[in-house]
């Protein structure tokens, strides 16, 4: 993977990608690099099928156009697996990060993403668990900082304590952390 | 030091009217405006300005109680989009015409029918003759920027009109980029107070606003009009230098990218001159000599400098983001015009693209470029890009 990195996020309203893929950004920023992150706003309600996505490099962005060929593909809603093909698009090699409790190789076999990397970790699990209800966006950008090269976990930590301690109190940004760190441990190849 | 924040276009706009402070702002919310309000609303209930935030019913009270907070000569800004800008319009010409130099974010979204969020011109197109500045942003740093220098253009005593800074709805208005914010108090200094020579409540000097002019005065009063807006011309450089003395960027009326080299140009405007840029950076690297003209200034509009840098190219393709049907669009017949009375001149080739929100892909782009190297296009009909 180049310094031009192409994220697309899937999950359904309300599930936190678009939030997700902001502290993304917002991390990236805090460290000198650029980023956009853009969700796709169609009839905007709670659980229909969503995308959000993330530009990433070292030198100012000028593209304002979807994702149309992601180097990462991630899935906050696994229902989505079985509704639309998450893979399209993805480059070959790409990896595909899914919130499943399902072995990664089950997945790959089911759905036949043998050209990808396919990642799962088991982010509705540790969100209710941690957070106690099923909020699987930090567990799965804990995940994220694991299996690629784009961000570090303390620095995600960092932004969003910063973003959220307002909004939500230290005490459930402090649970959302735990989460976080849960499912960078958590993830499975 | 200014500071480094990650904001969408809504958030930066948002962002500069907190620091422009106006002492109203009348407003009605509209997506995809509503989080320019919504953000601001909350610097009011915090405090951290010390607007009167005039809640109306409408667009249309919206822009009535801009005009009459401008006239008793307080500094006024507002915001809206599509609809809502629709139905100011009748109010919109008279801010203009009373000379008004209310500033307003317009966050540019598809017009009804059948009903669309998203993102094209034709709201903004159609206030076009309004006799406002318009100025269209690229991003969201454009979008925090061209408020600020809006202000100080406005305010000119030569030319005291009223600015629409333009943004792409949700393409602009809700992607987080990184943008660069001035110190609130460097931008206090140079915005200034403001002090208009004549206001409604100056009792020393009573004027009237807004009175009949028939046959006798009217003319008169659009031929003054007329030689303010042309103002701008000499007054926007000189704003823009000043801002870009704060900001190390540059805010031309039209910006070039690989011009000089260049035998094809795509002209266009916003988010689109992006994207546009990222495919002339693309197929240079591939060794084609192709170029961008970015128009940021469309009124007044900056015929001159456009006929100098376009008049030796091989061929020139206008992307416009609004239609105008039973003609070519707006922005097409804008560079036509300009082009008329040189004696060699490029073909110009006229496309409409992303109307309602439909994506502008770098492989369209591509596409226009590809089409005037090899001369497929026809001058007399319009193509259109991404429709099926």
């Amino acid at each position: 993977m180049g310094n031009f990195i192409e994220i697309r996020w899937h999950g359904r309203g309300g599930q936190g990608a678009k939030s997700a893929s902001q502290i993304i950004a917002e991390s990236l920023f805090a460290l000198g690099k650029f980023a956009q992150s853009f969700p796709e706003y169609g009839a905007e309600r709670a659980g229909a099928p969503m995308r959000a996505f993330n530009r990433i490099d070292e030198k100012p962005i000028t593209l304002y156009a979807p994702v149309e060929n992601p180097d990462i593909v991630i899935v906050i809603d696994p229902t989505l697996l079985s509704a639309i093909d998450v893979s399209d698009g993805l480059k070959k090699d790409g990896i595909l990060l899914i919130n499943s409790k399902d072995d990664p190789k089950k997945i790959k076999t089911k759905f036949d993403f043998k050209d990808f990397k396919v990642y799962t970790v088991p982010a509705s699990t540790i969100a209710v668990e941690e957070i106690g209800r099923d909020m699987p966006n930090t567990p799965m950008l804990g995940a994220l900082s694991k299996i690629s090269s784009i961000i570090k976990l303390k620095d995600l930590e960092e932004k969003f304590k910063e973003h959220f301690t307002e909004k939500l109190g230290e005490l459930m940004v402090g649970k959302n952390i735990k989460a976080m760190a849960r499912g960078f441990k958590e993830v499975k190849e | 030091m200014g500071k480094r924040l990650a904001l969408t276009g809504d958030m930066a706009a948002a962002e500069s009217m907190r620091q422009i402070n106006p002492d109203v702002v009348a407003a009605y919310p509209i997506t995809p405006q509503t989080e320019i309000m919504m953000t601001f609303s909350q610097f009011v209930a915090d405090g951290l300005v010390d607007t009167e935030l005039v809640r109306v019913d409408s667009e249309h009270s919206a822009m009535s109680a801009c005009v009459g907070s401008a006239a008793a000569g307080a500094r006024t800004m507002t915001a809206t989009a599509a609809n809502g800008l629709a139905l100011m319009h009748e109010v919109v010409y008279i801010a203009a015409s009373t000379r008004l130099p209310i500033v307003m974010p317009v966050v540019n979204r598809a017009l009804s029918a059948p009903i669309n969020i998203h993102c094209d011109h034709s709201d903004t197109m159609a206030e076009r003759d309004s006799g406002w500045i318009q100025i269209f942003s690229q991003d969201p740093q454009e979008v925090y920027d061209h408020i600020l220098l809006a202000l100080k253009l406005s305010e000119h005593p030569d030319v005291l009109l009223p600015t629409m800074v333009n943004q792409d709805g949700f393409i602009t208005s809700h992607g987080v980029e990184p943008v660069e914010i001035l110190d609130d108090s460097v931008v206090k200094t140079w915005i200034g107070d403001y002090k208009p020579k004549h206001t409604l409540l100056d009792f020393e000097n009573p004027i009237t606003v807004g009175p009949l002019d028939l046959y006798d005065y009217y003319f008169e009063h659009k031929r003054q009009q007329v030689d303010a807006i042309d103002n701008a011309f000499k007054i926007y450089p000189q704003v823009a230098k000043e801002l870009s003395k704060l900001t190390k960027r540059e805010y031309p009326m039209i910006e070039q990218y690989n011009i000089e080299k260049a035998d094809h140009v795509i002209v266009t405007m916003a988010s689109a001159a992006g994207t546009t840029r990222y495919v002339v950076d693309q197929l240079t690297e591939k060794g084609e000599k192709v170029g961008l003209l970015k128009i940021r200034l469309f009124r007044p509009f900056p015929a001159d400098q456009i006929v100098n840098i376009l008049k030796g190219k091989k061929s020139v393709a206008v992307l416009d983001r609004s239609a105008s049907f039973g003609s070519f669009p707006p922005l097409a017949e804008e560079i036509r015009n300009a082009l008329y009375d040189e004696k060699t001149k490029p073909p110009v080739y006229s496309f409409v693209f992303g109307l309602g929100g439909r994506d502008l892909l770098p492989s369209h782009v591509e596409h226009v470029f590809k089409g005037l190297a090899k001369g497929s296009f026809n001058t007399k009909t319009i193509e259109y890009l991404g429709v099926r």
